[in-house]
């Protein structure tokens, strides 16, 4: 990596010439007015100085002054901040410090944060309401949640992890730059209740390579909790954002600039459904459930190809980013699939259901628009926008999933058999990898269909006469 | 020995930091190459917003100021690398190939990333014999001096508040994105020219995040080199590879319309020796 090289050539220098010497306002007394006398001096009018900076610095300045040399009996928290000051001299600097919860939880004796009291002050104690985790589960399955709220709204904890890591995508071994929440694409689907709250841990990998963070489209405000989380590989964030609106939205990650559509279209999306307290309902008004739920992340991938017009491997991420980029400009998809790969939902992996069963689909797709069908099937409840708040459409035959949304379907299977899930656009679904299987059980249904006579040779005495 | 520093560091801040010369500094024509146009700055410190983000008690804090002392004279390109200078590289085969069409020789070059201005630093550094290499952001302030933009907001804990003054204070106006020819944009006090124009410039520093505890010192603090500075009409961060920032930095604030660099010599230890050497050249002793 030129990176590395960069070091230790920068190693090789001599090392006072390497140093810079940075004394923090709070790192002495003396510091302190030297401080002062620079920015007597040096401050440009009009330039901000916020007045509370000011009122730390003197209150710091304090607790600095009494820092004691290391080896004394001091108490441990202030010798390693005293050595963590003494490491700020250095730069430039490469060391990866302790990531804020492990310095606080393992490393020192400071008193817990002010932010964790916070947090728990602001949530359980003032809303008091209850906490449960969801251990979420890798697509197409969804985790166990109720269908109909009981009792009042929680505060459910979710861990997403982003992992950039390299995953096969066809059968013919094509290797994607991946990007994934809990390294999977698509990433968990999560179903909450309106008026619960969803409180995410972000993680990222320590081996990661890039900033992440997440975008709630369920969420209200900060770029849906973007804003809030972009987080440097080897750290966490959390957020916690109400579910206000009932229905499927996608979330996925937005860390800025060509990093947004080159995140997502490398298999950083999922969905969080937020269903009424009350279930799911017709436009009646009368309750619908559901047997089985399946999550169909759809997903359009961008593999380059070299000059012989075969998909390129690349050794990773940012060698692959120029290329991938010049291939998403052109907008044709090198590969259309669900579940991450070409075939993720097909033969052994093939859905399941069983004749009389009621079975949700819940598809997204976060970057661009298909358009769904169940072959010999249908959709008795579609809710196109993803929406529950709009009555469903009923006897649904193909439906638009616009392109950052997500799609609700409840459909009862009637006949046993193989039901090809696709994206009809059949090149997509044929040529890209759009395509999932249902192996339905169950007693067939004569009345609804027959095979009345099996395939033959034309009799021409009964087709046309002259024949 | 604190003390002692801290004294020293008074009276250098009082003597000079007002006073921040740039000289014009004569080079010895160097085999291979010519040495680019340098500005050197003498030592000195100054007062410097850090770069990177804070937090105090779980929350974003503006990021202090700090005193940075350089103990050694600064020694850095006038102008912005060009886009002639970069092709030279490419053509040598030591610079990868830029996506963009040829531009005037006489401008910056442009679309760059940090990996680029890297093997152009490394490329430059074995024509010349010296030490060439991207300045970190605190040089880079130091050299900007009054182009170099404070980029503290207003203390607040209400996101939306923060988002709103990041996007005030980044929007850069409507900025012409091609880039001009060399010295469109003017001189700072300190000779350089083109600083915080329509072209951003990479620095070494890595993007860092440091909490600090309840008494303001850091508790903890993560590093990620992934991400560089980036300096110019306001500060940014960019992730190594990208070349092309303009479709934006951030999620929320205005990108850099432009990615270039400018390069610091390190002059180490050795330069005594190495006008020792050029005077006993002159004088017929060497080769």
């Amino acid at each position: 990596m030129v990176r590395r090289t960069t070091w230790s050539r920068a190693a090789l220098l001599p090392k006072h010439r390497r140093r810079i010497v940075v004394t923090t306002k709070t790192g002495t007394p003396a510091g302190v007015i030297v401080m002062a006398a620079l920015l007597a001096t040096c401050t440009p009018p009009g330039s901000t100085v916020p007045t509370s900076l000011s009122h730390r610095d003197s209150d710091t300045a304090r607790s600095a002054a009494s820092v004691p040399a290391p080896g004394s009996n001091a108490p441990r928290s202030r010798r390693l901040a005293a050595k963590r000051l003494a490491e700020d001299v250095d730069l430039p600097r490469q060391k990866l410090d302790k990531s804020p919860a492990s310095a606080l939880a393992e490393d020192t004796n400071l008193p817990l944060p002010k932010f964790e009291k916070l947090r728990a002050s602001a949530s359980a104690d003032d809303l008091n309401l209850s906490r449960e985790k969801i251990e979420l589960v890798a697509p197409p399955l969804v985790h166990p949640h109720e269908q109909v709220a009981t009792g009042g709204p929680k505060i459910y904890e979710v861990r997403l992890v982003a992992e950039e890591k390299q995953m096969v995508i066809d059968d013919d071994g094509t290797k994607l730059q991946a990007m994934t929440f809990n390294g999977t694409i698509p990433a968990p689907a999560i179903v909450i209740h309106q008026g619960d709250y969803l409180e995410v841990t972000l993680i990222s990998s320590p081996a990661n390579t890039m900033p992440h963070n997440i975008d709630f489209h369920a969420a209200t405000g900060a770029s849906g909790g973007g804003d809030l989380t972009l987080i440097s590989p080897g750290e966490q964030a959390v957020l916690r954002w109400k579910a206000t609106r009932t229905g499927v939205f996608v979330y996925h990650c937005i860390p800025g600039g060509p990093m947004i559509p080159w995140h997502i279209a490398s298999g950083m999306s999922g969905v969080v459904m937020v269903l009424p307290r009350d279930g799911l309902k017709d436009s009646n008004g009368k309750a619908l459930h559901y047997d089985r739920v399946y999550y169909i992340g759809e997903q359009d991938f961008y593999v380059p190809r070299n000059e012989k017009g075969k998909f390129k491997t690349y050794e990773s991420h940012a060698d692959a980013f120029a290329d991938t980029l010049d291939t998403m400009h052109k907008l044709i998809p090198s590969h259309v699939v669900f579940n991450g790969r070409v075939g993720a939902l097909t033969g052994k992996n093939a859905l399941v259901a069983k004749v009389g069963e009621n079975v949700l689909f819940l598809h997204s797709q976060a970057d661009r628009d298909s358009r769904i069908h169940i072959v010999g099937g249908h959709g008795d409840y579609v809710w196109e926008t993803g929406k529950f708040s709009n009555p469903p459409q009923t006897n649904g035959e193909t439906w638009l999933v616009r392109g950052g949304s997500a799609v609700a379907v409840l459909y009862r299977f009637l006949q046993p058999g193989i039901y090809p899930y696709v994206n009809h656009n059949m090149i997509e679904a044929l040529e890209l990898g759009a395509f999932a299987h249902i192996k339905v059980e169950g007693p067939w249904n004569n009345d609804l269909m027959a095979q009345v006579k099996a395939p033959a040779p034309i009799r021409a005495a009964q087709s046309r006469p002259g024949l | 020995m604190r003390h002692f520093w801290t004294t020293g560091l008074l009276v250098i801040a009082l003597t000079t930091s007002a006073a921040v010369c740039a000289v014009a500094f004569l080079n010895p024509a160097a085999p291979g190459h010519a040495m680019p146009d340098l500005v050197e700055l003498r030592a000195s410190s100054f007062t410097h917003r850090s770069s990177g983000e804070f937090s105090q008690d779980g929350r974003p804090v503006t990021a202090p100021l700090m005193t940075v002392t350089f103990p050694y004279n600064l020694v850095i390109m006038r102008h912005q690398v060009t886009a002639a200078e970069y092709r030279h590289c490419v053509e040598a085969g030591a610079c990868p190939m830029l996506d963009r069409d040829p531009v005037a020789a006489n401008r910056p070059v442009v679309k760059v990333s940090w990996q680029d201005a890297q093997a152009y630093a490394a490329w430059l550094s074995r024509e010349t014999g010296a030490h060439f290499r991207l300045p970190t952001d605190e040089e880079w302030a130091y050299a900007a001096g009054s182009r170099f933009k404070d980029d503290a907001i207003p203390e607040t804990i209400d996101p939306g508040q923060r988002v709103l003054a990041i996007y005030a204070r980044d929007y850069d106006g409507d900025i012409n994105r091609e880039p001009q020819p060399i010295g469109t944009f003017g001189a700072n006090e300190n000779g350089l020219v083109d600083l915080a124009g329509n072209v951003w410039e990479w620095t070494d520093s890595c993007f860092t995040r440091r909490a600090r505890d309840e008494r303001g010192e850091t508790a903890a603090r993560t590093e990620h080199c992934g991400v560089r500075v980036v300096e110019g009409r306001h500060r940014a961060y960019m992730t190594d590879f990208v070349r092309d920032a303009s479709s934006g930095g951030c999620s929320a604030g205005a990108p850099p319309s432009n990615l270039g660099f400018r390069l610091v010599r390190d002059d180490g230890g050795w330069r005594p020796l190495r006008r020792l050497l050029v005077k006993a050249q002159r004088l017929g002793l060497g080769a």
